[in-house]
């Protein structure tokens, strides 16, 4: 088999990238490459790597437009870009939702901890979690149950999911902002013992 | 003394003698009125003890421990009129304190044989995992999300006709797919390998998902060798977490034997 070296290794398929960005813009979950895929009739189905050569090319394509196409947990989606959302925002006369301290505060230790059981989030916020913000977090599906702590009560281990980073515009828990180191508490008089 | 009015961006704590206050009083004392307000704007005991070290510079071991219990009865009172379980937070925080407190004027012990720990270094590291959480929340509300940063581009499709053609088999369409297999060929001989960014939390999660439904699986099968060796090192380091986390078993029949994983029982989906 010869293979030309003066082609790039993998040759954009321009009707590809077409359906690709079709695809894109016509469904309002972000789509993987394994779903993109499977768009395609069985015959016709293109190789994970043509798909990723399109998505490729459709990026370079929106670099300068206000659109652009992103990466979450999920897959990929077009997005405004975030300069212009502030335009967008305006738009819309009901404000966005804000979350409280209670909810992001038990949402990052999930996030950072998991899987976590609600004793654990409990201890480290040093107040009783509300079984209300527990199930807003499971509705919203930014939290799943994964297991059961061998423990007494047989406590649920929540961990976060795929939908919890799209939601954050992450594409892995390792984007997140990384965890501080802890800081020093001055602690005035010997320690003892 | 006046109780004065707490808003959320602290001006005036309250008026003494005259003298209006800035900040809250090194004492922790809160007009009974303003407390509400006041402990509405904390995240519990730890963020308000937090705030006193880090703004008051409170020195957690010298408290009067005497007048804040005194202090604390007077909330308790006021607060089992609306938030009761609220009150025992900070009245768990108010006895901690005090028995730090204790601890300290009680003579030494020269010889004490067990290492019990410092409990005022149990409270301090407590505060400064509370502190890392609170910040990296407050990091998660800035990042951009959905909703209010982060708005999708998408098309109305409802206009789109759908038109399913009958399957035909074209001459053309066999050259394709020998093209395609073709195409194959090549990438087996030039695959490239892209790094990805692996979490070992992420993997964790997927080994236990992974494990559900069946009763155990063999060790090598947590290991994807396409991802070479940072993912065989993730997977690994997942599984010693997930092990020490009590949450898997990891078995072996007898010496020398495959070893193989399970989930603790009592540990699975329900």
């Amino acid at each position: 088999m010869t293979k030309q070296s003066s082609e790039p290794v993998q040759q954009v398929n321009k009707k590809i990238k077409r359906i690709v960005e079709a695809l894109l813009f016509a469904t309002e979950q972000p789509m993987s490459v394994a779903q993109l895929q499977a768009v395609f009739p069985e015959l016709e189905r293109p190789e994970r790597v043509t798909i990723e050569a399109a998505v490729g090319a459709l990026c370079d394509d929106y670099r300068s437009q206000a659109i652009g196409l992103h990466k979450v947990a999920s897959g990929y989606r077009f997005q405004v870009k975030t300069d212009m959302a502030p335009w967008v925002a305006r738009l819309f006369s009901e404000k966005p939702p804000k979350y409280s301290r209670a909810l992001l505060e038990t949402i990052a230790i999930i996030a950072y901890q998991q899987p976590v059981t609600r004793a654990d989030i409990e201890e480290i916020r040093g107040v009783s979690v509300s079984s209300n913000m527990i199930h807003t977090l499971l509705d919203r599906e930014w939290i799943k149950v994964i297991a059961h702590k061998e423990a007494p009560g047989r406590p649920a281990l929540y961990a976060t999911t795929a939908q919890f980073l799209d939601y954050f515009n992450l594409d892995s828990l390792a984007a997140m902002p990384p965890l501080q180191e802890l800081q020093a508490l001055a602690l005035e008089g010997e320690m003892e013992i | 003394m006046s109780a004065g009015v707490v808003t959320k961006e602290r001006t005036v704590t309250a008026m003494v003698a005259g003298e209006p206050y800035l900040d809250l009083p090194e004492d922790l004392y809160i007009p009974p009125e303003a407390l509400e307000i006041f402990l509405a704007t904390f995240e519990g005991p730890l963020d308000l003890l937090l705030y006193l070290i880090r703004k008051q510079n409170l020195d957690i071991v010298n408290i009067p421990i005497a007048q804040i219990t005194k202090q604390y009865m007077v909330y308790i009172e006021v607060m089992s009129n609306f938030q009761f379980e609220l009150a025992a937070e900070y009245l768990l925080m108010a006895a901690l304190l005090a028995e730090i407190k204790s601890r300290m004027l009680l003579p030494r012990q020269v010889n004490t044989e067990d290492d019990e720990e410092d409990p005022r270094a149990v409270l301090v590291r407590r505060l400064q995992e509370y502190e890392r959480i609170k910040k990296a929340a407050e990091e998660l509300n800035e990042i951009p999300r959905m909703e209010r940063d982060i708005f999708l581009a998408t098309i109305d499709t409802s206009s789109v006709s759908v038109h399913k053609p009958k399957p035909e088999v074209q001459l053309q369409d066999i050259v394709s797919a020998l093209q395609g297999v073709l195409r194959r060929v090549d990438q087996l001989s030039h695959h490239t390998i892209t790094k990805e960014v692996l979490s070992v939390r992420e993997r964790m999660v997927a080994i236990m998902a992974k494990l559900e439904g069946c009763d155990s699986l063999l060790f090598a099968r947590f290991f994807t060798y396409q991802e070479g060796r940072a993912g065989v090192v993730v997977a690994f380091l997942a599984i010693l977490e997930l092990s020490k986390a009590e949450l898997i078993e990891i078995l072996q029949a007898e010496p020398f034997d495959e070893l193989s994983i399970r989930a603790r029982v009592g540990v699975g989906n329900d």
